[in-house]
């Protein structure tokens, strides 16, 4: 047993045997595919509804860096950055905790050559490539609507992907904390106000200027200032301050879910 | 009924040790959509070409809306998972069911607890309200019961279709294909009439549109001709859950 422990602690993760969870997620998923295609109209609905519908009521009064935008160009890449976050918690957070809790998915996981490394690598990449299918089908819905204008959004793709892999990280580091479904209301707690008030529905001039400061403190923020840089080409200095925020925070959390991860599966 | 009590008596006993977990949702989550979409998105539009939404602040317009699109959602929440929990990954209904308690008063006692979650829930949104200052009547406090009318409009078809169904599969569909598009588009963040003549035409078919609307009148103070109309389809689409109800869960727990 303890050969077997120290073995498998320090097992580098491999993609080949990372790939092979993500496999028998995509097998399970065959059934649920209603569930899957129906994730790309919960965002095309708050396009529509607040790009388009309340857009109507604020008119083009939105000004960034002194250049005003139509309301639905400067909402839709926020809109974008909050679904990549909400994909990749939904997926690592709720079904992972499953996964780990419930069904005890890993304990059997475990008893193959795959390591706890490999099993961390192979869920944020099934989370990576859901939420990397959504975004994509955002991003040509978004070019379909005209709300993009500048070129650079070709690499909004990516940079979703960034977004995506940091919260999948963080979501999954956060799932090994959760005691009970209870906990879930924390997690909520958590993303309900990165989702509201990371200047996703109005400039971050909004706010008073100590709160501005809170707001550029917390992940999502940076999420939305990448993504409306490249999709608007309103490219400043910022954007790489908020690579190195995203790329810090996942490979962080990405740490801590694998160090927590060996303690909860190979006690 | 007075099976229907104790089994009101049961969901209270354990709301008891969980009504914490439901203070976020209630009451936190009302104060942050109010702040953000209220005051935050109402600054911008305060600035744009209309200024105000039907003669009203955009918060004032917004609040009555989600107070009446919470108690669907929670309606929605409460009649899909935490039933077929108690019919079938629980067995709570067999439980009780074992003693002189009867199906139908095993239902009248979850609708009665239902009605009891969406007052409460209500009430506090309306907290939420009077802080932000966006009840402009009287009338404003008879939103409360429009809404719990709005959650049981939507909780009793819904909690007729769980009643037949073996698996949690539909739910999320439910959820994505009715409530949340109801939701975004039902006449919450901004009025019905700007919406394609087609698509308007839908969304007056569903009981949130017509919540919405009432809720709206009553708070702002103005009790538009059609609050009869609107009240008629919500008690309709209620009363139609609770009959199909009856036989789907007769069926379903009758031995």
């Amino acid at each position: 047993m303890i050969a077997v422990l120290g073995r498998r602690s320090f097992q580098v993760p491999a993609v080949r045997r990372a790939g092979h969870l993500v496999e028998r997620n995509a097998i399970l998923q065959r059934r649920g595919w209603p569930v899957i295609v129906s994730g790309f109209v919960e965002p095309l609905l708050y396009l529509l509804a607040i790009g388009f519908g309340v857009g109507a009521l604020v008119g083009s009064t939105v000004t960034v860096n002194g250049h005003p935008l139509r309301y639905a160009v400067f909402v839709a890449p926020a809109l974008m950055a909050s679904s990549a976050m909400n994909g990749a918690i939904f997926e690592t957070a709720f079904n992972f905790f499953y996964k780990l809790k419930y069904v005890k998915l890993y304990d059997a996981v475990l008893a193959t050559p795959l390591g706890v490394a490999d099993i961390a690598l192979g869920e944020i990449s099934w989370a990576l490539m859901r939420g990397t299918l959504y975004a994509l089908g955002f991003i040509v819905l978004m070019v379909a609507l005209g709300l993009v204008i500048s070129p650079w959004a070709l690499v909004a793709l990516p940079a979703a992907m960034l977004i995506g892999f940091s919260f999948a990280a963080v979501g999954t580091a956060a799932s090994t904390f959760v005691r009970t479904y209870q906990d879930f209301d924390l997690v909520l707690t958590v993303l309900i106000p990165l989702f509201l008030f990371s200047a996703t529905f109005y400039p971050i001039t909004v706010y008073p200027g100590a709160l501005q400061v809170v707001v550029q403190l917390t992940p999502l923020y940076h999420g939305v200032d990448l993504l409306r840089s490249l999709t608007t080409g309103m490219i400043g200095p910022s954007i790489l301050l908020d690579i190195a925020y995203l790329v810090i925070l996942g490979a962080a959390a990405l740490a801590l879910a694998a160090t927590r991860l060996e303690r909860l599966l190979l006690k | 009924m007075t099976g229907a009590l104790r089994v009101l008596e049961h969901h209270l006993l354990v709301y008891r040790r969980t009504w914490k977990g439901s203070l976020f949702t209630s009451f936190v989550s009302p104060v942050l959509f109010l702040t953000a979409m209220g005051l935050g998105l109402g600054s911008l539009i305060s600035r744009g070409p209309v200024r105000t939404v039907d003669g009203v602040s955009y918060v004032a317009f917004l609040a009555p809306g989600l107070l009446a699109a919470t108690a669907m959602q929670s309606a929605f929440v409460e009649t899909t998972y935490p039933i077929m929990a108690r019919m079938q990954w629980l067995r709570t209904y067999d439980g009780m069911l074992a003693t002189p308690i009867r199906v139908l008063e095993v239902l009248a006692g979850e609708f009665g607890w239902l009605a009891v979650r969406l007052a409460l829930g209500s009430s506090a949104f309306f907290l939420v309200m009077l802080l932000f200052g966006t009840v402009q009547s009287g009338l404003g406090l008879l939103a409360i019961v429009v809404a719990v009318l709005t959650g049981l409009a939507f909780g009793a078809p819904i909690f007729a279709f769980t009643a037949t169904q073996r698996t949690d599969n539909s739910f999320a569909l439910i959820g994505r294909l009715f409530i949340t598009p109801l939701f975004l588009l039902g006449g919450v963040f901004f009025p019905i009439h700007q919406l394609p003549q087609f698509v308007q035409g839908i969304a007056w078919l569903t009981p949130l549109a017509h919540g919405v609307a009432l809720a709206r009148g009553l708070s702002v103070g103005v009790l538009a001709p059609a609050a009869g109309i609107h009240l008629l389809v919500l008690l309709v689409y209620a009363a139609a859950g609770v009959v199909a109800a009856r036989i789907t869960f007769r069926r379903r727990l009758a031995p």
